[in-house]
Parts: structure tokens; C-alpha cells; sequence
């Protein structure tokens, strides 16, 4: 049997960025993750650390991203202190490109709305004219089609792969427990804490995170809690590698510290597989050689399909078990955009109970609302 | 690195210009294999350390014959049959998007 | 293009070329794919140009290599659409297969699909092994199959196999200063499979093949040392030369212009990969091959495997099962009923048993031993797209990877260009001996398309089959 503080179920980007933070707290962390092949979001990811356009409907995720993006740059300073890699992380901004008149009025409308939303705070983004556009990307020239966008200064980007590494490092570098290859299975609760069991292990902790993307699905009721998320597949196009040509991220096209081009995404409503398709390949390289056409000659190298972990609002959850205390669950499908927020304010409050503003919000009481509303 | 055991006279072959020279090879021929009759001792640097490269399979698995033909960067030499008039050019690390037609 | 077949082959080696044929000869509407300019596969490589305009060179090559004019011959009579330089970058459960053809991509959809994708050299993770001058020995003969090219200056052929012995004498008497051939099988070993072979086999000839081709090498003063071991490639930008140490564990070097290397051949498996089919591991050749039928049918019912891609028994066994895989599939299509599908199937089945017969003993004789991934040094490069090192893989063992798709995510290792094919094989055995867990327990990189090289305004350009999806989520 293994005895800790508090025991993270999933070794994704989530359940990897709470346990750190958790254990640089001081808390005694064991971080239980799955095998070589497993359902990881994690692993799919684009690499955005994004604030603009999200919290369209939730004034308190728009914020929670941007103090999430806030706390980005202290973060990946310190992840590369303590785990020697370099995340790649860049705060340049970042750019959402419209292509036709009705795609811009659209992105019109969503900055009035979210601004609207923000209240006295104001809303950071900027309607930027083909022109403006071009100016920020000057060597990748813009394909016809492309009628404007928008412009947040706190956008930004990273390599996802090498972020998922260096938390883990760096939370084994301050002392926690990574134990790959077990799938938790059960999930008991005793009189001062909780019981898992995973590949014929015993692990027990006075606390429980639950961050284990789909596997929070069958887990979630263990711990008296009903999550209701779903899947939502996204197709990435990656390039070979080319010499540094776009300075900034756009929401469907990246260019990695590697050099490679990655390119986005679908939203597909497909249950659990994971395959790619020839149609939705060809729907993403022909929607983002509209926008920069000099991507045509590149040669793809991979196309991947990984599951989004979605809510019914696409918000994120946070919430402690009301029926089994001690019991916590976090999901959410920006796991790379809220990794300091996870490490951070989310450790804080799971480690000592400081609850951030308004935090019942992300709660799942959202969803079990009586009656039709 | 290799020689043709016979020559081929340029009524009989392909000429084709790798890196400002000018090859005739025998039709059918790939454009790695042209490559290394005109003498290059690599064909590549690579994209990571820079370091040289050779065609090494000859079948088109190991992507190390990476080259430029016709300007178009990153082709594989081995799966390309030579064509009159081809230019071929060794590549150095990453491909620049500005050297695409 | 026409796009809708009752049959879409995959390559056009002596299994493709076969396959081709009796389902064509059956009645099923059937298309040949090929990477390749011309029929024949890498075995009997260019073997229309060479018999029709390079004579000298067909006499070098021999009457085995001969053989491949008949197959050919016979695939050509049958008028069976042929598309030379295609490629296939994704294949489905439902039979479509994307593929790229003069620049452009497109769509097809059969009915059955039959992968006759061959086999690849096994890649050899030593030191030295990424320098210009050092080429696989079946890359060489690939260059003097297609075009007459031999290596300049002194030449060293290293490894195992019926192929290195095979390839050091075609290439001495095409006039290519062998200066030496290293071979990792012992004098012993090779004693012993002769001894065998007169007893128990003799209808085969491989390596009887092989021993006259070592006399002969001999004869020409052409030093072969048998049983060596830890050979690696030195030379700062180019091969220099090669190291080695013999049987009594001495270390010799040995001035080389040219290195060529050659650990035997193994199945390629990038398409029942990419559709994620069961693969079983070969123990003694140590390489994954997919699980089948007897009709070479894999765990996904649309696709067929025929042929070296299937496991490695040669060029005649692979004529056999294209043939095999052809049959069966025109019963599943209803073109055959099963009772005719067993009656011609006999002699074929018959004819594969002769000539798989051999291969035990050759596997055993032949294992590959140039690259040991369990004794690689930490500093030679596995993955040669990424130049990820054998250290840096045992880092990640280390740091908890237990396997190659979280390798991928750890260090970038097969996530090059190849997508895996220069590592994956060397990379899951050296994650087993790391973990000390059977290499089955390791598995393999997942293969994700396109699995050969599409470009992206190909891709957008093909024609949609299916209305824009809704749009997708900000991030």
C-alpha cells in the first residue's frame, strides 16, 4: 500500500500541472497515470495558450483565462528551473483570422458581446482590417479571401509535448510520486480518506483529485459526482519543417519552435474514435491555404485525431464532492491554456482550501438544473 | 561515392543539372542515383544538428535523399525518375517556405 | 480517374504482380498501385529494362533475377491497369485508400484491398551508420539494378544474410573493389546449416547459394571474416572506414570508401499499421509481422497482406500467396465459390510449403546481429529524422516511458519524415531491454497518415465527398 496527501488520477496536462502544484505546496503527491497507448487529450494538443474568444456566455472563464495567461510566463520560468526545459512558450499575441465579410461581422459581434460581458473591466482584443492583419504576419502573405481578424497581446503558444514532459520532471524534481502504467480501476472512500486501486496497487490519501479526462466518466460516480462530459474529436495536420516565417499563433495555424506547421482543427461528433479522415484532412488544408497559401508546397508529415474532453457549456469543472469530502474533479479542454492556473490558484485551493471568487460557478450544479430552462 | 559502369552518351540518357552541373544518366534513373554520379557526396544537411547526408535505402523508407527538384524542396531523389532539363539541388537544414514556386 | 474497384493491389513485386493477375484472370475488376516507375518490386527491380537494354548487366544479375521478366511478362499480357509512381497515404476499414499520383492526391474505393507493400533492410543503429558513404547493401544493388552504378574505391559489406554475400559478388564482378566482406555469422554456424541442409532439405539452395558465392569470393582474394561482432562506421563527415572485432575478440579496422550494411530484410508494415491491425513479433528475426490467415487476410477483413509484407519467406513464397490472397478474395466478392477457392488453392499451398520449408533454418543461421538495440551505445543515433541517440531513449525510460508512443511525445523520436520505419523496430527493443518486459509488452508506434508524403495543396484540392464540417472550437 502506498500512503500520500493526496492522490491525482491522470497524468495528462491537467492532472500533471495540479499534482505539481499541489506538491511544490508541500503536499505528499502520487500522480497515477496509464500506459503506452491510452485515450490523451494531452497528447493531441495544438499548443495555444489562448484567452481570446473564450468565456463567450461566462464572464468568469473569460477571466479565468486571461489570469491564467497572466500567470504563464512566471510558470514556464519556473518549469524550466526545476526541470531543465526550455516549453517554448511565447507571448507575443496572437491572431483569430476571418476569411469573408460574414466571418468578420461574426467576429464583430462576439468582441461587442464579450465585451459587454467584461462590464468595467474592458475586454484586451482588437478588429484588425486585412491590412493591419498582413502587417503582423509580414511573411506570410495573406490569401485573397482573408477579409481581417482579431489581435489579443495576451495570446500565446508553447509546445505542448514539451510541457507535458516538463511538469512531469519538474514534479518529480520537488519530490512527487509518477506512477505510469496504472489505470486507476476503483475508488473507495474510507473513514479519514480515500482508497485507489490501480495494477493491483493500493493507494490511500486523506485527498483525491480526479482530472482523468473520459476516464471521469465511470470515476466521477465513485466519488458521488455526476459529470457529464462527452467527447468532441479534433483533426491536426502537421508539416514538415520550415525556416521560421510566422511570428505569430493563429487559431488554426501554428508554427512550432521545431519548425513544423501545425494545422487545425475539426470538431467532430464521432464517440470514441480516434481516426482521421481524408474529407476533414482536406476540409482543414483547404480552410488554412485560403488564409496563407504559401503553405501549399509543404508536405504533411502527420495528421492525428485525439479526443476533446467537452462539457454540455464547453466550460471547464471544478468541484469538490459535497457527498464525499476531500473529493475533488477538474476538467477542462484547455488544459495547456490553464496549466498555471491549474498549478497555481486550483493546488491552492484543493491544498488549503482558498477558494478563488465565484469559484461555484464552475460547478456542475450548471448542468442539473431543474426543469427545462 | 558510385560510378556507372557504362557511360551513356547523351543521345541514349537523360541530362539533368544537379548543383550547377549538368548529368546524363540512362533513363528510368532515379534522381538520388543521379546525385551520386555527379559526384555529391551528400545531399542534405539536416534540419536538426546539420549535419550531412547520403541517400542510404534506395527505396524510398529512410527520407535522407531529401532534395530540390524542380524548386520544390524535401522530395525524395530515390522515388524521383530523372526527367530532360530537371534541376536538382542539395538542400541545407530546413526548407524555406520563400523557395517554393 | 476511375475511382471504384472490386480490387486495389499495392505494390508490384512478385506478390503484387501475382495477386494482379489471378484476381484479374477471376473476373475482378482490379488496379495495380506502384511506387515504383516499373513492375517487379525491389527483387527483380528494372527487370524490363535490364533484359531489353542492358544485357551485360541481366547476365551479372543471374537467372533467379531473371525470373522476374516471366512475372512481369504474364501481368503485362493481362492488359490489368497499372499506375507506376503512386502512392498510398491512408487506407481504411471501408476499403478507401487515398493516394497521390503525378502531384496530385485522390480518393479510390475497392472492395478489397491487397497490401503487397514487400519488405525494407532492416535498419541498423551503429555507430558511424549516418554518414554520407554508408548505404544499405540492397540500396546498392538497387542502384546497379536500376542504373549500373557500382560503389567507387574501396568497399566494405558488412552484416548477415543470403543478401551480403550475394550483393559482394555481383558487385565484384561488375568490377567494384570489395575490399572486404564482414559477416556476423560464424564458420560454425554456417557448417552446421550446410550439414542440415544435405540432410533434411534438399531441395533447397539458398545457402548453398551463398557458400559457392563465398568460395568465390575467395578465389578472387576477397577476404570474408566470418563471426564478427560490434561493427561500427568511422569517419568524422564521411565513412572512413570500419571497425569490427573478430571471434577471439580482437579489434581490427579497416580503411573504406563505401560502407554498405545488411541485417537481414523485414516485413514493411506501415499499412496494417496505419489501420491499426493485430501484429504478432518474430522472435528469432526479431520483427513484427501481421497476424493472418492462410489467405493472408489481417485482423481488418478488408485488407489482404501478400508477400514479404506479410513475414518474410521470399520472392517465391510471395508468388504463391498474392496468388492465395487473390483467391480468397474473389470468394468473399462471389466471384469463386469456396470449393474451387481449396481446389486451386492445393498446389499453391503445396508450393509455399517447399519454399517457407527453409526458412527456420535460415532465420536461425541469418539472425540479425550488426545491431543489438539492447548494446547500442548511448551516444549512436536511433532515430535518424530527429537524431534522437540510444542515451537519450534510455533518459526516457528513466524519466517513466514505457513506451514508443510516449517516446514520441518525450524526446520526438519517430516523429521525422520516415514516421518510425528507421526506428521503430529498434526503438521498442530497446525500450523491452530497458524495462526487462518482452518486447510484445512494449508495442509499437501508432502510424498516423499519411504514410507516404501528400502536400497540403494536394490534399485541399482533392474533390470533398462529404459537406464542410461545422466550425471548429476556438482552441
Amino acid at each position: 500500500m502506498v500512503q500520500a496527501d493526496v492522490v491525482v488520477i491522470g497524468g495528462g496536462i491537467i492532472g500533471s500541472a495540479i499534482a505539481y502544484g499541489l506538491r511544490s505546496l508541500g503536499c505528499d503527491v502520487v500522480l497515477l497515470d496509464e500506459g503506452d497507448v491510452a485515450l490523451r487529450a494531452a497528447r493531441g494538443n495544438f499548443g495555444l495558450v489562448w484567452v481570446q474568444g473564450k468565456g463567450l456566455g461566462m464572464r468568469r472563464y473569460a477571466e479565468w483565462a486571461r489570469q491564467s495567461a497572466d500567470l504563464w510566463p512566471a510558470f514556464a520560468d519556473e518549469l524550466h528551473a526545476r526541470s531543465g526545459i526550455d516549453v517554448a512558450y511565447r507571448k507575443d499575441g496572437g491572431l483569430m483570422l476571418c476569411l469573408g465579410e460574414d466571418e468578420l461581422n461574426r467576429r464583430r459581434w462576439e468582441l461587442a458581446q464579450l465585451t459587454h460581458q467584461a462590464g468595467p473591466d474592458g475586454y484586451d482584443c482588437t478588429l484588425l482590417d486585412r491590412q493591419q492583419v498582413q502587417e503582423l504576419i509580414p511573411d506570410a502573405p495573406l490569401g485573397d479571401e482573408v477579409s481581417g481578424g482579431s489581435y489579443s497581446p495576451h495570446d500565446g503558444d508553447c509546445n505542448p509535448l514539451r510541457l507535458l514532459n516538463a511538469v512531469h520532471h519538474a514534479f518529480r524534481a520537488v519530490g512527487g510520486q509518477y506512477r505510469p502504467d496504472h489505470r486507476a480501476e476503483t475508488i473507495t472512500r474510507e473513514d479519514d480518506g480515500f482508497t485507489v486501486t490501480a495494477n493491483r496497487t493500493v493507494f490511500r490519501a486523506a485527498k483525491l483529485v480526479l482530472a482523468a479526462g473520459h476516464g471521469i466518466t465511470h470515476l466521477a460516480p465513485q466519488i458521488g459526482l455526476q459529470v457529464p462530459i462527452h467527447p468532441e474529436r479534433g483533426q491536426v495536420l502537421v508539416t514538415e519543417r520550415v525556416r521560421p516565417f510566422l511570428r505569430l499563433p493563429i487559431n488554426g495555424i501554428r508554427q512550432t519552435d521545431e519548425g513544423t506547421i501545425m494545422l487545425g482543427s475539426s470538431a467532430e461528433d464521432v464517440g470514441f474514435d480516434e481516426r482521421t479522415t481524408a474529407d476533414t484532412m482536406r476540409h482543414i488544408a483547404d480552410r488554412n491555404l485560403r488564409a496563407l497559401p504559401c503553405l501549399r508546397h509543404l508536405r504533411l508529415n502527420r495528421v492525428w485525431g485525439a479526443l476533446r474532453v467537452l462539457t454540455p457549456d464547453d466550460f471547464p469543472v471544478y468541484e469538490q464532492s459535497v457527498s464525499h469530502p476531500g473529493a475533488y474533479v477538474a476538467t477542462s479542454h484547455s488544459g495547456v491554456s490553464l496549466a498555471a492556473i491549474h498549478a497555481g490558484p486550483v493546488a491552492r485551493w484543493i491544498a488549503d482550501g482558498e477558494e478563488p471568487s465565484e469559484f461555484n460557478q464552475f460547478s456542475t450544479k450548471r448542468f442539473h438544473v431543474s426543469g427545462t430552462a | 561515392m558510385f560510378r556507372a559502369r557504362h557511360d551513356t552518351p547523351p543521345e541514349d540518357g537523360v541530362t539533368v543539372t544537379i548543383d550547377g552541373h549538368d548529368v546524363t544518366v540512362p533513363p528510368d534513373t532515379s534522381v538520388a542515383a543521379a546525385a551520386l554520379l555527379a559526384g555529391l557526396d551528400h545531399v542534405r544537411t539536416t534540419p536538426v544538428s546539420g549535419t550531412p547526408r547520403a541517400p542510404y535505402c534506395m527505396m524510398g523508407i529512410c527520407f535522407d535523399c531529401l532534395m530540390e527538384i524542380d524548386g520544390v524542396p524535401n522530395r525524395q531523389a530515390c522515388l524521383e525518375i530523372v526527367r530532360p532539363g530537371m534541376t536538382v539541388r542539395r538542400q541545407d537544414g530546413a526548407r524555406s517556405l520563400g523557395a517554393a514556386p | 480517374m476511375k475511382t471504384e474497384w472490386d480490387v486495389v493491389v499495392i505494390g508490384a513485386g512478385p506478390a503484387g504482380l501475382t495477386a494482379a493477375t489471378e484476381a484479374a484472370g477471376l473476373g475482378l475488376d482490379t488496379l495495380v498501385v506502384d511506387e515504383q516507375p516499373a513492375p517487379g518490386g525491389q527483387i527483380y527491380r528494372s527487370v524490363e529494362a535490364v533484359h531489353t537494354r542492358r544485357t551485360k548487366d541481366a547476365a551479372l544479375l543471374g537467372p533467379d533475377y531473371g525470373h522476374g521478366l516471366d512475372l512481369v511478362r504474364r501481368f503485362r499480357d493481362a492488359n490489368i491497369p497499372y499506375w507506376p509512381e503512386t502512392g498510398v497515404w491512408q487506407v481504411t476499414e471501408d476499403g478507401e485508400l487515398g493516394i497521390t499520383r503525378a502531384g496530385e492526391a485522390g480518393l479510390l474505393k475497392a472492395r478489397r484491398i491487397i497490401a503487397a507493400a514487400g519488405a525494407q533492410e532492416r535498419p541498423v543503429p551503429i555507430p558511424g551508420w549516418t554518414l554520407p558513404g554508408v548505404m544499405g547493401a540492397g540500396g546498392a544493388q538497387v542502384l546497379f539494378k536500376s542504373a549500373g552504378m557500382i560503389p567507387r574505391g574501396r568497399t566494405v559489406i558488412a552484416g548477415t544474410g543470403p543478401l551480403v554475400l550475394l550483393v559482394a559478388g555481383q558487385l565484384s564482378d561488375a568490377g567494384a573493389e570489395i575490399a572486404a566482406v564482414l559477416d556476423t555469422v560464424t564458420q560454425a554456424d554456417y557448417h552446421m546449416a550446410a550439414g542440415h541442409l544435405f540432410s533434411a532439405l534438399k531441395a533447397s539452395d539458398y545457402v548453398l547459394k551463398g557458400l559457392a558465392m563465398m568460395v568465390k569470393l575467395r578465389r578472387r582474394g576477397i577476404p570474408v571474416h566470418a563471426g564478427v561482432r560490434a561493427v561500427s562506421v568511422t569517419g568524422s563527415d564521411r565513412a572512413a572506414g570500419v571497425a569490427y572485432t573478430d571471434p577471439k575478440g580482437t579489434t581490427h579496422s579497416l580503411a573504406a570508401d563505401t560502407v554498405l550494411l545488411h541485417d537481414g530484410v523485414v516485413p514493411s508494415t506501415q499499412l496494417t499499421r496505419q489501420l491499426d491491425c493485430t501484429h504478432g513479433w518474430h522472435h528469432t528475426q526479431r520483427y513484427w509481422y501481421p497476424v493472418t490467415d492462410a489467405w493472408g487476410t489481417t485482423s481488418c477483413e478488408t485488407l489482404a497482406v501478400a508477400g514479404d509484407c506479410a513475414g518474410i519467406t521470399g520472392a517465391k513464397a510471395a508468388e504463391a500467396s498474392g496468388r492465395l490472397a487473390a483467391l480468397d478474395t474473389a470468394t468473399r466478392l462471389g466471384r469463386l465459390s469456396a470449393v474451387n477457392r481449396e481446389r486451386r488453392a492445393m498446389a499453391l499451398l503445396a508450393f509455399q510449403r517447399r519454399h517457407t520449408a527453409v526458412r527456420p533454418l535460415l532465420d536461425q543461421l541469418y539472425q540479425p546481429r550488426l545491431s543489438l538495440p539492447a548494446g547500442t551505445p548511448d551516444d549512436t543515433i536511433l532515430c535518424r529524422c530527429e537524431e534522437v541517440t540510444a542515451g537519450a531513449i534510455r533518459a526516457a525510460v528513466a524519466d517513466g516511458c514505457l513506451g514508443p508512443n510516449q517516446l514520441k511525445a518525450f524526446t520526438r523520436c519517430g516523429m521525422g519524415p520516415c514516421q518510425g520505419r528507421m526506428c521503430g523496430l529498434s526503438v521498442a527493443e530497446l525500450i523491452a531491454a530497458e524495462r526487462r518486459v518482452p518486447v510484445m509488452q512494449v508495442g509499437y508506434y501508432r502510424i498516423r497518415p499519411p504514410i507516404k508524403p501528400v502536400t497540403l495543396g494536394a490534399l485541399a484540392a482533392m474533390a470533398p465527398t462529404a459537406p464542410a464540417p461545422p466550425d471548429p472550437l476556438d482552441t
